[in-house]
């Protein structure tokens, strides 16, 4: 056990896990992220909270996680290299953890161009498999990237992003053995859309035995509309959608419920396949489906572990 | 060799509005080669000029005149005489040629014409790309020759993040994805291992980050320097 978050105990207890993901605004009235909150407890095993996401500014990751510590709800931080040197995300890392943080998610993070502040400077000082590698270090070994001692030692289970829908697409299982090496107990993967390539991805995986080393958490995205599917196949770094995924969208007369449909079966689909821990679902602004694709997929209750 | 970019011209025309007597200073070596600031470049900048004055009735005078190199001293010496005749001199050299003017001649009034963009090359006619950031720390052994702290938008060291698709990068799809350049050497190299180990942090106090960098050579410096 590395920090025995809710999230560690679920996947270390062998079965599926589900996570979610709260999207902090662009206010510091975090109210209607509490009632999401709310509305998934009991659903999720742990919550993603994303920092700044597609460089948007947003609140941060750490200060939400705070509110959601408050309310008994268990949060993954993320954090990416994009915003901070070195010095404050070390300092970050501390700061989240001595605030109750046991899950953090180490990723590299939409460059600024995409956001709202594109003339920003990225940082860029580490990259993601750094950055794991650094939060390994100050866990395992109790010291900092630059070498110094920490005064004492700390928890945190650590996990990355992968994203198999990316390329080269060989690569992207050499990439998920280096961030198992850098660091990472549970990996979480871009949206799953095209299901054949992820099955593909899979089998490297299991050809390594990489499923062993590593809890991975397909990504999941309920769409809720023939434009969000079209928004995310055009604009969205890192995402592919096939076409015949359009083509039922745009047959089906009840969109919305096609959208959760196409979720579910995706889930069911992700359970059948061997080395796949659980799944990552990402409902950004439709959090209210949550529960009923959890329930609809047969993933309810979720187990209460001590 | 550097590459730059003229300035706007309304930028420039702005900047010069105070001043009567203006040289248009050429420089002849990188933005010579770059068709930003050679001497055809500076004869029609200063025409531009006294074009725009005409046109809002005000007095203008306006020389244009190009020596081999703004960053070396001795070759500004060979106008320095002459730059004494202007209210205010032009540079068409990248950002050092301006700087080393004012260093020379600190009685100079000394405006840069242009955008200084990056060390790159040629690629073809009328593209430039950029090839090295100058951080003072070389990894083009472990790359096979590409550059990733160039080339990828995050200099990312440990392969391509997970905005790379079809070889392209997530910032637009006429970048290349450096890794994926990189990793498409090292396979046909049969080097793909380098990409297995983790790299460590880069020491960043070799670059910018640790503040203007200075070389001094003891064994070439004149005794006069020291």
């Amino acid at each position: 056990m590395k920090a025995g978050s809710n999230l560690e105990k679920v996947i270390n207890s062998g079965q599926f896990a589900v996570t979610g993901e709260l999207g902090p605004p662009k206010s510091a009235d975090i109210s209607a992220l509490r009632e999401h909150g709310e509305t998934m407890r009991n659903y999720v095993d742990a919550f993603n909270i994303t920092d700044n996401q597609t460089a948007i500014v947003r609140t941060s990751s750490i200060g939400v996680a705070g509110a959601l510590l408050q309310m008994g709800l268990e949060p993954v931080v993320q954090m990416t290299v994009r915003d901070r040197n070195r010095i404050a995300l070390q300092g970050d890392l501390l700061g989240a953890v001595a605030m109750g943080v046991k899950n953090v998610l180490c990723l590299s993070g939409d460059h600024q161009m995409f956001g709202n502040e594109a003339a920003a400077k990225g940082v860029y000082d580490i990259d993601s498999m750094q950055l794991l590698k650094a939060f390994k270090d100050i866990r395992d070994e109790g010291k900092f990237i630059g070498g110094d001692d920490l005064e004492a030692p700390l928890s945190v289970y650590l996990g990355a992003v992968a994203n198999p829908f990316a390329d080269p697409f060989e690569y992207r299982v050499d990439r998920l053995e280096k961030k198992i090496a850098a660091g990472a107990s549970f990996i979480q993967t871009q949206c799953i859309f095209d299901l054949d390539r992820f099955k593909r991805w899979m089998e490297l995986v299991r050809e390594r035995g990489l499923h062993k080393k590593v809890a991975i958490l397909g990504g999941v995205t309920p769409i809720k509309s023939l434009g969000a599917a079209r928004y995310m196949k055009n604009f969205v770094s890192g995402i592919t959608i096939p076409d015949e995924l359009i083509d039922r969208l745009k047959g089906a007369e009840k969109k919305k419920e096609e959208g959760l449909k196409i979720a579910i079966e995706t889930i069911q689909q992700l359970k059948e396949i061997e080395g796949v821990a659980g799944v990552h679902v990402m409902a950004i602004a439709w959090e209210e489906v949550v529960p009923d694709i959890v329930e609809r997929a047969g993933l309810y209750p979720r187990p209460k572990l001590s | 060799m550097i590459t730059a970019e003229r300035k706007p011209l309304d930028e420039i025309f702005e900047m010069l509005k105070p001043y009567r007597r203006i040289a248009v200073l050429g420089c002849g070596t990188c933005v010579t080669v770059c068709m930003a600031g050679g001497q055809k470049e500076a004869e029609e900048l200063a025409a531009a000029i006294s074009i725009q004055r005409k046109k809002e009735k005000q007095e203008v005078s306006v020389e244009a005149f190009t020596i081999e190199r703004q960053c070396e001293f001795e070759m500004i010496d060979q106008v320095a005489e002459r730059l004494k005749g202007f209210d205010a001199v032009l540079s068409l050299a990248c950002g050092v040629g301006v700087q080393t003017l004012v260093e020379h001649m600190p009685e100079l009034i000394v405006l840069p014409g242009l955008n200084t963009k990056s060390m790159g090359y040629p690629l073809e006619q009328g593209v430039w790309v950029e090839r090295c950031l100058g951080c003072g720390d070389c990894v083009l052994h472990l790359t096979q020759g590409i550059c990733p702290i160039t080339r990828c938008a995050k200099s990312l060291l440990n392969g391509p993040c997970g905005g790379s698709a079809d070889g392209k990068c997530e910032i637009g799809k006429d970048v290349d994805c450096a890794w994926h350049l990189i990793h498409d050497r090292l396979e046909k190299l049969g080097r793909l291992k380098v990409m297995e180990e983790i790299q460590p942090p880069k020491d960043w106090s070799s670059s910018h980050h640790g503040g203007p960098r200075t070389i001094v050579r003891e064994d070439v410096r004149l005794e006069s320097g020291k």
